[in-house]
């Protein structure tokens, strides 16, 4: 009975702990090995115009669905303008608007995106598309053309590649001549193109945005054509009719509506320029979740002062020596002194590196047993004779600090992060053994707890471990659960399968 | 290494983990630990069901107490000096006898001289806690000195063998006796390198015995056969073993006790958690015992009956 409820308990606490960890792992993305740095870029775009006499209205499509980006902020920087997005005919719209403004004017709209494959987002299906009005002698071409670019085709993939293909060609027929008369940029291009498609009855649409790389001072955007095949959107490269998008294209607005719109100003002109930065993906996490409302967030250990977290990351580390603890004492069976001394080392060792720590620790713990044995003469009652040997300790932490120092080797210094009254304590109970059971069961006690603090230290420093347990305290749930079970083993020690020898003998 | 776990789990090997977890924590409260944890009491709650135990000179409670010692001692030549909380025989002085000139000097039982100083430092030693369980302040006692009956003299250097019973819900489970060696110091504790030897329940007889977890036949110093030896008195023994469960309330327990030679056998200490190297010198496992008792055990039965139905039940190779 009170057996299965530590069962139930423990289990409890492991689905709690790892549902949480695989919700932030997962769903808010934080990341489960320490150094992942995403890329972040950030998109600035200046809207430069002459403002003219009256109240000024500015309207900038920026991106709202963006297949392979995830946004992670936007903000805009506009001295004395009124600021708002909202959705418009062409998607979604930043609006400025000011009453009066005088002279040369500057809008700044700034967007950070990272990548997430998981972002595959298109607005629904559209509906087929009314016939265009062409005017003769144009209509006829264009029927023409696509007449023969239907022949030519089985769906509408292959369709809009031949189309592309007829109008890319280098010697046009007399149809394609005609059509393509007068087009001179790539969005005039595209939107012929789409034209083109709404002949025959396919819905497309222009897409503008820009391939990221690296940094850009001035950015060009890039038209491409948008194909839905009944299912879903496709992309085309206009220029070679590949049905492909460029890589990291960051799609900034569909339609074939201009960029900006800007009332009461003239000499309009926009700049684009592109930024990278190399961000944790804890902190992309992290502004996400906020974003989301998510209050995983709030309870997450890097909203603390860094100093806090650095404090933090260390205790952390804490129950996975407790846990080694449990397994070398309670599964494997080795002898040491103190329940935790040796974790305490541990932590110790991980600021003295191992080699200078188990030097420093058996130096310390030597000289110390030395004195003690001295102390012992003069028979002193057990609490000052206590105290007397921590007093010792310290003495000797910092003799050996001094002496290294004056030697030139700086490890020696780091000998007083160790804890010294656990240290005083092992020295005591190390010498009572002595005393009472002889050297060998002292030093073997002794060995014991430093291999315990050395099995312990391997764990504590691995930084993947480190960063796992900081990004996802959760896992502690796990880790007590575990604890919990180990409470409940009734199995052999290892040591005892040894100790027992003589009754596994037939 | 799993082919072993197994075959000690046919054995009926208890290992600590099993032991603590099923028997410790599930029969021994807490609240009783007082009752063997500190020997005064064991000793009042022992003689008040009847039992004997070793006289009681005194017993040392405050450092400023330490000095009235020779007081207690009187012109006694042999006495113990425990702690009360001590475990595992530590901090155990035996003193046999004085010094022929200097009557403040004292032998100790491996023929160390010791003055009277020394032995002052040892108790505030005691009273300081340097030999008690928590770490807290202790008491020391101060008692008879027991004179060991001649049946394990051939088997013992120096030192006082006791025989320790463990018992299971107060059924006597399994016995063995503790020998003390020249490694030992004259303990009687297998852990300071003591030879343990195992006992038939129903007889009262030694078997082989184990040293450091080894089987010998011989005592190491004395080289006499460990086994065969009967022991005195083994019906009294073995009831008041399983009386033991009775004054302590404690469900698994480890009962010690000597052979005087002129007062018989004598509690020295309980113990709630008794060590499992018993298993070793009866080359048995307790788990298969406890299992028996399991199925037998009958609370209204007797301490007397407990002892006569292990007797009945555990005789030495079943």
């Amino acid at each position: 009975m009170n057996q299965r409820y530590v069962y139930l308990l423990a289990a409890l606490l492991t689905v709690i702990g790892l549902s949480v960890f695989f919700y932030k792992w997962q769903v808010l993305g934080f990341p489960v090995t320490e150094d992942q740095e995403a890329p972040v870029w950030t998109i600035e775009s200046a809207v430069n115009f002459q403002s003219g006499p009256g109240s000024i209205k500015v309207q900038l499509n920026v991106p709202w669905l963006t297949p392979g980006f995830r946004t992670l902020n936007e903000n805009s920087v506009s001295r004395g303008y009124g600021f708002s997005t909202n959705f418009g005919s062409g998607g979604r719209e930043a609006q400025w608007a000011i009453r009066r403004a005088d002279g040369e004017q500057t809008l700044y709209y700034r967007i950070s995106v990272y990548e997430d494959d998981r972002v595959n987002e298109s607005d629904t299906t559209p509906p087929f598309p009314p016939t265009p009005t062409i005017i003769e002698p144009m209509k006829t071409a264009v029927d023409v053309l696509v007449d023969d670019v239907r022949d030519h085709s089985a769906d509408t993939a292959s369709f809009t590649t031949e189309l592309l293909r007829r109008m890319n060609d280098p010697s046009p027929d007399s149809n394609v001549e005609l059509i393509s008369a007068g087009v001179s940029t790539s969005a005039e291009f595209v939107d012929v193109i789409t034209t083109l498609l709404a002949s025959a009855r396919i819905p497309s649409r222009m897409v503008h945005g820009f391939p990221l790389s690296g940094r850009q001072r001035s950015a060009e955007l890039v038209s491409w054509l948008e194909v839905h095949d009944g299912d879903r959107w496709l992309y085309f490269n206009p220029a070679t009719g590949e049905e492909s998008l460029p890589d990291r294209f960051l799609v900034w607005w569909r339609g074939n509506e201009p960029l900006v719109n800007v009332e009461g100003g003239s000499n309009v002109q926009v700049d684009f320029a592109i930024q990278v930065n190399h961000l944790e993906a804890v902190a992309i996490a992290e502004t996400q979740a906020a974003l989301q409302g998510t209050s995983a967030v709030d309870f997450s250990l890097y909203s603390l002062p860094i100093q806090t977290q650095a404090v933090y990351s260390v205790l952390l580390m804490i129950p996975i020596g407790a846990l080694i603890m449990v397994i070398m004492r309670n599964i494997i069976g080795i002898d040491a002194f103190g329940t935790f001394m040796p974790v305490l080392i541990a932590l110790a060792f991980r600021e003295t590196k191992l080699f200078w720590g188990l030097i420093l620790f058996t130096l310390l713990v030597t000289l110390g047993l030395t004195i003690r044995f001295l102390l012992d003469k003069f028979r002193l009652l057990l609490v000052p004779r206590l105290s007397a040997v921590l007093i010792v300790v310290v003495m000797l932490m910092l003799f050996i600090s001094m002496t290294s120092h004056r030697l030139g080797m700086e490890m020696g210094l780091s000998v007083a992060l160790f804890p010294m009254v656990i240290i005083a304590m092992t020295i005591e109970r190390m010498s009572v053994v002595w005393e009472e059971r002889g050297p060998a069961d002292a030093i073997r006690a002794g060995l014991g707890s430093l291999a315990v603090a050395v099995a312990a230290y391997t764990f504590m420093v691995m930084p993947w471990l480190e960063h796992l347990i900081f990004t996802f305290p959760e896992l502690l749930l796990v880790i007590l659960g575990f604890v919990m079970l180990v409470g409940r083993y009734t199995g052999y020690r290892l040591t005892e399968i040894r100790r027992f020898k003589e009754l596994t003998r037939d | 290494m799993f082919s072993a776990a197994k075959k000690l789990r046919e054995t009926g090997v208890l290992g600590l983990n099993e032991r603590n977890t099923n028997f410790i924590m599930r029969f021994n409260p807490r609240s009783l630990y007082p009752r063997v944890d500190d020997k005064v009491l064991t000793k009042e709650l022992a003689l008040a069901a009847g039992m004997p135990v070793p006289d009681l000179y005194g017993v040392i409670v405050h450092q400023a107490e330490v000095r009235g010692f020779a007081e207690i001692v009187g012109d006694k030549n042999s006495f113990v000096i425990k702690p009360a909380q001590g475990s595992g025989g530590d901090g155990i002085l035996v003193v046999t006898g004085r010094s022929e000139r200097k009557r403040d000097s004292f032998r100790l039982s491996n023929g160390l001289l010791i003055s009277e100083g020394e032995l002052q430092h040892h108790i505030s030693n005691i009273v300081g806690g340097q030999y008690s369980l928590s770490g807290t302040r202790d008491k020391a006692l101060i008692e008879y000195c027991v004179h060991f009956d001649p049946t394990f003299a051939e088997v013992s250097y120096q030192g006082v063998p006791d025989i320790r019973v463990v018992v299971y819900r107060g059924y006597p489970a399994m016995a063995m006796v503790r020998l003390p060696t020249r490694a030992s110091d004259g303990k009687a504790n297998l852990h300071q390198g003591a030879v343990g030897a195992g006992v038939d329940l129903a007889s009262g007889i030694t078997l082989h015995g184990v040293l450091d977890d080894v089987l010998v036949e011989e005592h190491p110093d004395t080289g006499a056969l460990v086994a065969g030896l009967q022991i005195p008195q083994w019906d009294f023994i073995l009831e008041s073993s399983a009386r033991g469960c009775e004054v302590t309330g404690l469900g698994y327990l480890g009962v010690d006790m000597v052979i005087d030679a002129d007062l018989g056998p004598l509690i020295l200490e309980m113990n709630a958690r008794p060590g499992l190297n018993i298993q070793i010198a009866n080359c048995t496992g307790l788990a298969n015992r406890i299992a028996r008792i399991e199925e037998i055990y009958d609370e209204a039965a007797t301490p007397a009956e407990r002892a006569a139905t292990a007797r009945r039940e555990f005789p030495a190779g079943a």
